[in-house]
């Protein structure tokens, strides 16, 4: 047997100081040959550990090897057969993490590119679509079952998709005026192109025969218990962790002040960075203070480049050891420009006459005891009061679980989070009525809310055969 | 869906439509509101429901042509469609029999005060309607409203019909119990004024707010206003709040954040009108 070759193959990526200045793509994929080559490093090992590290289970080394034979559109099949948004997972999943630290040759050297080779393959149907054969499935036959699915995030669309196939008829209702939750609002063009949202959307209702329903918010239009009286058997609720939350301190309705989802909504759903062409403008200063270092924050700082800030800061109580957002997106932004200012906390923000940001009062911490979650509790440093001149500020410390479903749905439990009380296959305490991702787990990521629904989906498939 | 089957002109550049969409008129109650989206490129444009019918399915809405959304919704003829409408958002007027009622309407706000009147009514208070504009031209609703009402007002800022300006409602108050107030107009001043007259008579005197909104259902914190020291989000939690605990400057502010962009937003309409919607998406 020979040596296997611990070396990834690179994949290209726009320059950082072109890129700073476009909305378009970072990452620009492996081409045919750059993929082969890198699926061919894939040992095929008996005992794979990265099957288990995705929470979908796709059959990693089966297309893997698919791949290395050349074979696009069998690649494509094993996909595809337990992953419905590949081209979306391929981009945004935290591989390293999951799929890829489960790697067995991540214990010598590189594990395989898993993430760069399931978005070339998809990203190769969608270029492909004829050749491919993914776009004619075969559904089960129809069972004559209705199910809603409140929500077109990620959990929502997988749920949906599973549910689709196995037979039963699929009704997501989305209360924005464009499908695909956090992949449309939230996370950014030059990480998640939206024609690719699209185009995943585009599968589900084309392909599959799932119905859309826009602008239909549950909760206000239509309850959870009109739904269940209408006709529909079962509701999937997959309505995500939306809500935002602020820092809480003086100040902070000053103008110039936003959520991260406010700013996240204004470039990515309303396309603000085309202003005045598209109608909902952003305003961005020149010196712009993004509070917090998840990747929402990272995805704020970047847009905030890209719209034309000059100097962009992270702000961080913690180091950038703690910061919890993916090693590549922390070296994306810090490629662009993006300034790091680690133990810092902001105590209040400042305005001029006029009501507009023009400071941020900022206190020096250090780091102290671990506390519950194994991080170091980082601490004030007495006396270390300063002022940061900034003229934007951004909030960027987690979202929460929006309340308008569980508001209106009696039977419902939530927890003391708000978020919804599920059992591991999303079955709530109301019957008929399951739930998954963020609003169960709170703010998490884009596979695991696909892993919630699709449990979710093979329990109310096994449930309906049952009982219904 | 979303069909306008009528239109009227009410005022000048004030104009009514009535939009298809039965799940909305099924639902909605007075103060709440919709988002127009109403073109792929465009805003969400929030407007608080002017009356629903449910038998027939319909909403009216009324808006004042002022930005470049309300002069492009404006263009709409009776047979087409607005792309998309969501709602009803926000939280219904508390709709009880409180005895007496003063429902207070200014300007393009008058249209949605017809639906409050009316719900007023027909819980079994009795209602004294006041409305306001800045001149004669621009009152809308008066004779709909005076057939609705048990005492009818009409004010004007430049006196060129009724009453010239807020002075008078004392005599209002004066003249009899009010067990409460409702306040709809999109001026801030107007709002803080009317909130003023009544703090003295100890009403509870509600306020329809109408912030900057983007998704409308909780989800970024646009709308936030400041009800009695607390922050609140306008599309979640009201729109309606006390008058009396409003933080009116900060509401005014934040209101005018975008103001120098609806300035350019209007001019590439006015100048460029329709080529604008033809420009290919970039990204």
């Amino acid at each position: 047997m020979t040596k296997p070759n611990l070396n990834q193959v690179p994949m290209n990526k726009q320059e950082p100081n072109v890129r700073r200045y476009n909305p378009y793509e970072v990452a620009l994929g492996y081409t045919y040959e750059q993929a082969i080559e890198e699926a061919t490093r894939c040992i095929q090992c008996k005992k794979p550990g990265c099957i288990d590290g995705c929470p979908v289970a796709i059959d990693i080394p089966g297309f893997i090897k698919a791949l290395a034979e050349g074979d696009v559109p069998g690649a494509a099949q094993v996909i595809w057969y337990t992953n419905s948004l590949p081209a979306i997972c391929g981009r945004v999943c935290p591989q390293e993490t999951q799929c890829e630290e489960a790697c067995n040759l991540a214990k010598k050297g590189a594990p395989i590119a898993i993430g760069r080779l399931e978005r070339f393959v998809a990203d190769w149907v969608r270029e492909n679509p004829d050749e491919s054969g993914i776009f004619k499935v075969k559904l089960a036959k129809p069972t004559g079952k209705k199910t809603a699915v409140i929500g077109s995030g990620p959990a929502g669309l997988t749920c949906a998709a599973d549910l689709a196939k196995l037979g039963h008829r699929v009704t997501i209702f989305e209360a924005l005026h464009l499908p695909g939750g956090v992949c449309a609002y939230g996370i950014p063009e030059f990480r998640l192109p939206k024609g690719i949202v699209r185009a995943d959307v585009n599968y589900l209702t084309s392909v599959l025969g799932v119905e859309l329903k826009l602008n239909h918010a549950v909760g206000k239009l239509i309850t959870v218990d009109e739904l269940l009286c209408s006709g529909y058997d079962v509701v999937f609720l997959g309505i995500g962790a939306g809500a935002p939350i602020f820092l809480n301190i003086p100040g902070e309705d000053s103008k110039g002040v936003y959520s991260a989802n406010e700013f996240l909504v204004r470039l990515n759903l309303m396309k603000s960075y085309l202003f005045p062409v598209f109608d909902t403008p952003v305003k961005v200063g020149r010196r712009v203070a993004v509070i917090g270092a998840g990747n929402v924050a990272m995805d704020a700082a970047r847009w905030a480049l890209r719209v034309g800030a000059d100097e962009v800061y992270i702000v961080y109580r913690r180091t950038e050891a703690e910061m919890p957002a993916r090693l590549e997106e922390k070296e994306n932004a810090k490629e662009e420009g993006v300034i790091f200012k680690q133990l810092t906390l902001p105590t209040r923000v400042i305005s001029d006459e006029h009501g507009w940001v023009k400071a941020m009062e900022c206190l020096g911490m250090e780091l102290g005891e671990p506390d519950e979650s194994g991080r170091r509790r980082p601490v004030p440093v007495e006396g270390s009061e300063f002022i940061m001149e900034v003229d934007t500020v951004i909030p960027a410390i987690g979202t929460q679980p929006n309340p308008l479903v569980p508001r209106n749905t009696p039977g419902l439990e939530t927890t003391g989070w708000g978020t919804i009380k599920a059992d591991e296959n999303g079955r709530t305490t109301k019957l008929k009525v399951w739930a998954g991702g963020d609003i169960v787990s709170g703010a998490a990521t884009v596979i695991s809310a696909m892993g919630a629904g699709r449990r979710a989906a093979t329990a109310i498939d096994s449930w309906l055969r049952d009982f219904s | 869906m979303n069909r306008i089957v009528a239109k009227r002109e009410l005022a000048p550049k004030i104009k009514l439509i009535e939009v298809e969409n039965a799940g909305i008129a099924a639902k909605s109650r007075p103060g709440q509101f919709v988002i127009l989206h109403i073109g792929e490129k465009g805003e969400r444009v929030p407007l608080t429901i002017a009356g629903a019918n449910p038998a027939k399915g319909t909403i009216k809405l009324v808006f004042n042509e002022v930005g470049k959304s309300t002069q492009q919704l404006g263009t709409f003829d009776a047979g087409e469609e607005i792309l998309g409408v969501a709602g009803p958002l926000g939280n219904p007027t508390v709709m009880e029999n409180f005895g007496t009622v003063v429902c207070f309407g200014g300007g393009v706000m008058i249209g949605p005060l017809v639906y409050e009147v009316d719900a007023f009514r027909k819980v079994g208070n009795k209602v004294i309607t006041v409305i306001g504009a800045r001149m004669k031209e621009l009152l809308i609703c008066e004779e709909e409203l005076r057939a609705l009402s048990d005492e009818f007002y009409v004010c004007t800022d430049d006196g060129s019909e009724g009453h010239q300006g807020l002075d008078f409602l004392k005599e209002v108050f004066e003249r009899g119990k009010v067990d409460r107030v409702l306040v709809m107009s999109v001026s801030t001043a107007t709002l803080q004024a009317v909130s003023e007259i009544t703090r003295p008579y100890g009403v509870k005197t509600i306020v329809s707010l109408t912030p900057l909104m983007l998704d409308g259902t909780g989800m970024c914190g646009c709308c936030r206003v400041s009800i009695g020291g607390q922050t609140k989000f306008a599309c979640v939690d009201g729109p309606e709040f006390d008058g009396h605990e409003v933080d009116w400057e900060l509401l005014e502010s934040r209101k005018r954040m975008y103001s120098s962009e609806e300035r350019i937003s209007a001019l590439s309409y006015k100048v460029f009108g329709k080529e604008f919607a033809l420009l290919k998406e970039t990204a």
